[in-house]
């Protein structure tokens, strides 16, 4: 069973036949957005997040045939807040084994447009859905508040 | 150029790679046109299969093999990643006719696309003769069910191990006489901890794809701590020789030791071998929790004598550690349980004892879990000084300061190693001030109701195996004078690529830019047993600081013959070798290294490999703060503060996150993490849904600093951080909320619901 | 993952009502739920196109189309200015903020999850569905009905000057409840849904002059209670008497 959508994937018009039911997170990667990571089969990680029209979702739990007439943006749309960014993840060692990381800065990156000037609290709870084994999370706090707080300077 | 990298928390080499989502792990670079490979998985915990039918299954369109216990080679061997002989029993077969847990491999199947493969997993018929199972690790030791009546078992090392018992090892220790010590103490103290099995849960699940090479070599990408484990294990479970495996570790989405079993290399090894194509196994998220290698339930009871002046004069430990279907780990975690919380006592120790069974039972194996038995242990002999202290009417600070292991004091209970670099006490009095502790040891009531309190514990671990592990570096003069790393070692996202950069720099008079680093194939490395025992910051980095002392001594060699001088004449100041005599006589590098290309038969490269007789144990202490709502038993965990000792950080902020990251796995197993097994063996923990590990909202601040020692064996004084920042979590936990509620939790987690219970039965 | 033959994207709710009377057909909410099973499904129908991810302000009461995800209910201004900070209480703990933004609220009433906390604050709020076939009916009428081949077109909250309080224990911060607690006052009458116990929300009436203890104590009593993974039976009995209590005493103070 195949299905013809529209969409954008990070600014290019696209149009591609696809299996309706297929998890966002493995189209994604066959189209080679590779930054698109899956770390469970029950929603919870948030290594797999997308923005689908600006906003995060989870691409897992997303249906490919949903995208259809939307705009995608993965890290590989990105990459120039995705350096920033990460640049000060890796100022405090924050990015560890980085498997998280996409994900992570997706989200941070829909918080930033979403929130103005967070709270400690409003920024954990924005990025609670983005697991981490490797850091504890707290390095990745003081990163985030540095890169606002710049951001802000800026 | 003299350059101070280490010491200074530079960022990771990879760190661009990783934060832009680059495709640098192992799914990323498989082969495009891997077969898929799954593993049909039993349903029950204990049978033997009867009759097994892949004939339809086999005819799924898409479907390359099915493959039974009837296909694989009949040796048995251990998924352990250790050095040979192992330790571990060589129990296993890469599928075998009986299956000792729920989830246990009884097919592979291998297909082009996950849909023919999920098909044929659902058409392969298996009848089982279903078998009593044993669930309790209390009942599996003599008890007539065997999970291993197999003759052809086989334990490699004396450990104590007897197959026809349900035993993985056994034994005891001891200096003086503990019961002559304990009779004659003021106050005698036995208890009994008891901590679950937990899941590492590195966010990248196992996996590895296969291939075979130009010389028909099988080539193993894998997600892997112990690459040269990983070719061992292989060839000895395909019967194959080991120059026809090469294995490739790529970026790790994390390890903490899960990864030092071999858990999925099996799968696809053997698939790419029977039908020569290229093969990869992703496990889901549900495998990698009831098909993986989580840490060793133990049950670890005490007994602590002192007198009544807070003296310590002897510790009795005996623990019954579950090692589950298969013995991967199981020998050697359960002597970390006993040899790192004792001597953390060695003040005024006269005696002890540390006696242990490991049981086999039909529940997963257990395998390698960053703590690695230290962390049971620790939170049993440090929830049993806290409750002494409390026994004692004592400060269980003070109590700690008055026996603790000092600098240059004989550790018996640790191999009779001497504490050479020790800060301990500095840790101790540093989170005393760190939590505010003298004016919060007395519990406060809050207007809301909640009861706020502290509590604090200890630990230490190891730095390597002493006398095992083997760490090595090859370094090598490029061209236009920089430098090749080739590592054994794995950066598992740790940062050792890049620490290990740091301290070549440092000793080479270079940038980090100049030093390329590769890691790890085994085909192209030097041998290092990987990445574990908290072993490559303290052995590999001791190698490379060698190698790169012999490398300056050939480029001097090389640099003094081109300027027609003795060695002793000229210096290297990492650019050019000059004349000491007269500094505009020089030779540059760059002419040193290409010097080397042409006509010269002395490399300019260095190969040195590296064990130590000692591990020195890094130090560390940890206090909590908890706000409990009495009412709900709901613990809040305000504040975490710890102090580490593990020699000289090379790089602080990496060995910040380590310990932050330690910390909050430690505060998951305290609070939150458990394996759990439905009565019929099924276990029902198998997914982030129902296993919780902590979001960033279910810890509070966690402050870490550092009071260092000089630890004269290690690279520029370092000893290790990645274990030691995991075992402080429970004790402490538990402490503050004995403190806040009168409650003493000693069966991890710390769960809401025991602390109402306990309440309820103090009647409060 | 679920898998299906056909995947229609409905052009009306009469379409995907008539596709949905053959038995293995299934209409599509935010799939966080469904993509864990491995249901085999002849239509897999998407009401994506219909419109039905607006909420609206009616004079009576506002309305949540099925498609509205959690993550619209938790930042909707004008239902949080009319019902408080109960709204957004009874969603933010839901696993993420992306996981909320595909949760649909639709799947989440419809499923009649044990676990819901949205179903356990709207049955205490007096929410209504509205189905395609059934018309109107009541929440509280609605989580007793069976699984049939209805359609769930949209969630009404009535504003009825409802005052509600919504209060959980957890063992982790974006866990499922081991325990959910709405309590609702309108026109000086209580009631209280007790959800996550861990079978389906229950609604409890406060009788006139009870204490917010005596009521707790009532429902307790009163309610059945299980044990699973996140807590005994026993322990879900004493966290009722304690969050009812809590959320009754927060509304007599307020």
């Amino acid at each position: 069973m195949s299905m013809q959508i529209s969409y954008t994937l990070n600014g290019r018009k696209l149009t591609d036949e696809v299996d309706p039911v297929q998890p966002l997170t493995e189209y994604l990667r066959e189209k080679g957005c590779f930054s698109v990571k899956r770390g469970c089969e029950t929603s919870n990680c948030g290594l797999c997040t997308v923005l689908v029209d600006g906003r995060p979702v989870l691409s897992c739990a997303t249906l490919t045939a949903r995208i259809n007439g939307k705009t995608v943006e993965t890290l590989e749309g990105l990459q120039d807040a995705a350096a920033e960014i990460g640049a000060y993840l890796a100022d405090e060692g924050a990015e560890q084994c980085g498997f998280c990381s996409p994900g992570l800065i997706m989200n941070i990156i829909a918080m930033t447009r979403e929130l103005d000037h967070p709270t400690e609290a409003e920024i954990k709870a924005y990025l609670a859905g983005n697991l981490c084994r490797c850091t504890g999370y707290v390095s990745q706090l003081r990163a985030i508040q540095k890169y606002l707080a710049e951001k802000e300077r800026a | 150029m003299k350059h101070n990298y280490v010491g200074t928390g530079v960022r990771k080499s990879d760190a661009h790679a990783l934060t832009t989502g680059q495709p640098v792990y192992t799914d990323d670079i498989a082969p495009a046109n891997c077969l898929i490979v799954k593993v049909l998985r039993s349903p029950h915990a204990h049978a033997l299969i009867r009759e097994i039918n892949t004939d339809i299954a086999k005819k799924v369109p898409g479907i390359a093999c099915v493959l039974t216990y009837q296909d694989v080679p009949q040796h048995r061997f251990t998924m352990a990643g250790q050095t040979y002989p192992e330790p571990s029993p060589y129990d296993r077969l890469i599928l075998d006719r009986r299956v000792r847990f729920v989830g246990d491999a009884v097919a592979i199947v291998a297909g082009e696309t996950a849909a023919a493969v999920d098909r044929a997993l659902r058409l392969i018929k298996v009848q089982y003769d279903v078998l009593e199972p044993i669930l309790d690790f209390h009942k599996a030791k003599d008890n007539a069910i065997l999970v291993h009546p197999e003759e052809d078992w086989e334990a490699k090392c004396p450990v104590g191990a007897d197959n026809k018992r349900n035993l993985c090892a056994s034994g005891e220790e001891s200096a003086g006489d503990i019961e002559a010590v304990l009779a004659s103490c003021d106050v005698v103290l036995t208890r009994t901890y008891h901590t679950k099995a937990n899941q590492q849960t590195p966010m990248e699940t196992f996996r590895t794809a296969t291939y075979l090479d130009t010389y028909g070599r099988l080539n193993i990408i894998s997600s892997t701590q112990v690459p040269f484990h990983v070719r061992r294990i292989l060839s000895i479970a395909l019967g194959i020789p080991k120059s026809r495996v090469r294995v490739m570790k790529p970026r790790l989405g994390g390890g903490f030791g899960a990864k030092q079993t071999v858990v999925t290399e099996v799968y696809p090894a053997i698939v790419t071998m029977k039908t020569g194509r290229p093969a990869k196994i992703i496990y889901t998220r549900e495998e990698s929790m009831i098909a993986s290698s989580p840490r060793h339930e133990m049950e670890v009871t005490v007994r602590i004598g002192a007198m009544q002046d807070g003296t310590i004069r002897g510790i009795d430990l005996y623990t019954l550690s579950n090692t589950g279907a298969f013995g991967e780990h199981g020998p050697t975690t359960v002597g970390l349980s006993g040899h790192k919380p004792i001597p953390l006592y060695s003040g005024n120790q006269e005696a002890f004892r540390f006696r242990y069974d490991v049981v086999y039972t039909n529940v997963m194996s257990a395998g390698a879990y960053r703590g690695y038995g230290a962390t049971q242990g620790i939170f049993a002999v440090e929830s049993i000084v806290n409750e002494l202290a409390d026994a004692l009417g004592c400060d269980p600070i003070d109590l700690r300061m008055q026996n603790m292991v000092r600098e240059g004091m004989v550790m018996p209970a640790y191999y009779g190693e001497t504490a050479n670099a020790c800060a301990l006490d500095r840790c101790v009095q540093r989170v005393r001030e760190m939590i505010g502790w003298d004016e919060k040891i007395k519990p406060r009531v809050l207007p809301n109701g909640h009861i706020r309190a502290v509590g604090m514990g200890m630990a230490m671990q190891g730095s390597a195996i002493s006398n095992v592990d083997v760490g090595a570096v090859i370094i090598r003069l490029s061209d236009d004078g920089t430098y090749n790393m080739l590592l054994g070692c794995t950066d598992m996202g740790t940062g050792c690529d890049t620490i290990l950069a740091q301290m070549a720099a440092d000793c080479l008079d270079c940038r980090m830019e100049d030093i390329a680093v590769y890691a790890s194939d085994t085909d192209t490395a030097p041998y290092d047993s990987g990445s574990y025992a908290s072993a490559t910051t303290y052995v590999t980095g001791m190698a490379c600081v060698r190698a790169c002392e012999e490398l300056r001594g050939k480029i001097i060699r090389q640099g003094a013959k081109m300027l027609g001088l003795d060695e002793s004449a000229v210096e290297f100041d990492g650019a050019r070798v000059f004349a000491l005599a007269e500094e505009g006589r020089a030779v540059s590098l760059s002419d040193i290294a290409y010097s080397g290309q042409c006509g010269c038969s002395d490399v300019l490269s260095a190969t040195v490999s590296h064990s130590s007789p000692v591990s020195p144990p890094p130090f560390m202490a940890g206090a909590a703060e908890v706000d409990v709502d009495p009412e709900t038993g709901h613990v809040e965990l305000v504040d975490y503060v710890a102090a580490v000792d593990c020699g000289t950080p090379i790089n602080p902020h990496l060995a910040r996150v380590q310990t932050e990251g330690g910390i909050v796995q430690g505060i998951g197993m305290a609070l939150y993490e458990d394996i759990v097994y439905a009565a019929d063996g099924t276990n029902l923990s198998n997914s982030f849904m129902q296993y919780k590990i902590p979001s960033r909202l279910d810890i509070g601040t966690v402050r870490v600093e550092f009071e260092s020692s000089y630890e004269p064996t290690g690279p520029f004084g370092a000893k290790s951080i990645g274990e030691v920042v995991i075992n402080t979590p429970s004790p402490a936990i538990a402490d503050a909320v004995a403190r806040a509620t009168g409650v003493r939790v000693r069966t991890l987690p710390i769960t809401a619901e025991k602390i109402v219970r306990g309440m309820m039965e103090q009647g409060k | 993952m679920f898998t299906t033959q056909n995947y229609v994207v409905a052009s009306s709710l009469d379409e995907a009502y008539e596709l949905n009377q053959k038995p293995k057909s299934t209409v599509l909410g935010g799939c966080g739920w469904l993509k864990m099973g491995r249901r085999m499904m002849s239509t897999a129908i998407d009401l994506s196109a219909l419109e039905l991810d607006q909420i609206t302000e009616h004079d009576g009461y506002f309305s949540l189309g099925a498609m509205v995800t959690l993550r619209q209910v938790e930042t909707d201004p004008r239902l949080a200015a009319y019902f408080g900070d109960c709204i957004a209480e009874s969603v933010r703990h839901i696993v993420g903020v992306q996981f909320r933004g595909c949760a649909t609220i639709g799947g989440s009433i419809w499923g009649r999850f044990g676990f819901s906390d949205p179903l356990t604050l709207f049955l205490a709020l007096g929410a209504e569905v509205v189905l395609h076939k059934g018309g109107t009916v009541a929440l509280s009428d609605f989580v007793h009905m069976p699984y049939d081949r209805d359609i769930l077109v949209e969630v009404r909250l009535p504003k009825r000057g409802q005052q509600a309080a919504y209060v959980t224990h957890r063992v982790t911060a974006t866990d499922f409840p081991v325990l959910a607690v709405a309590a609702c006052r309108t026109a000086g009458q209580m009631v209280c849904a007790v959800g996550a116990r861990p079978q389906r929300a229950e609604l409890v009436r406060r009788a006139p002059d009870e204490t917010a203890e005596a009521f707790a104590d009532r429902c307790a009593d009163t309610l059945t209670f299980s044990t699973n993974l996140r807590g005994s039976a026993a322990y879900r009995a004493h966290l009722c008497r304690v969050l009812v209590r809590r959320a009754a005493n927060a509304l007599e103070e307020e």
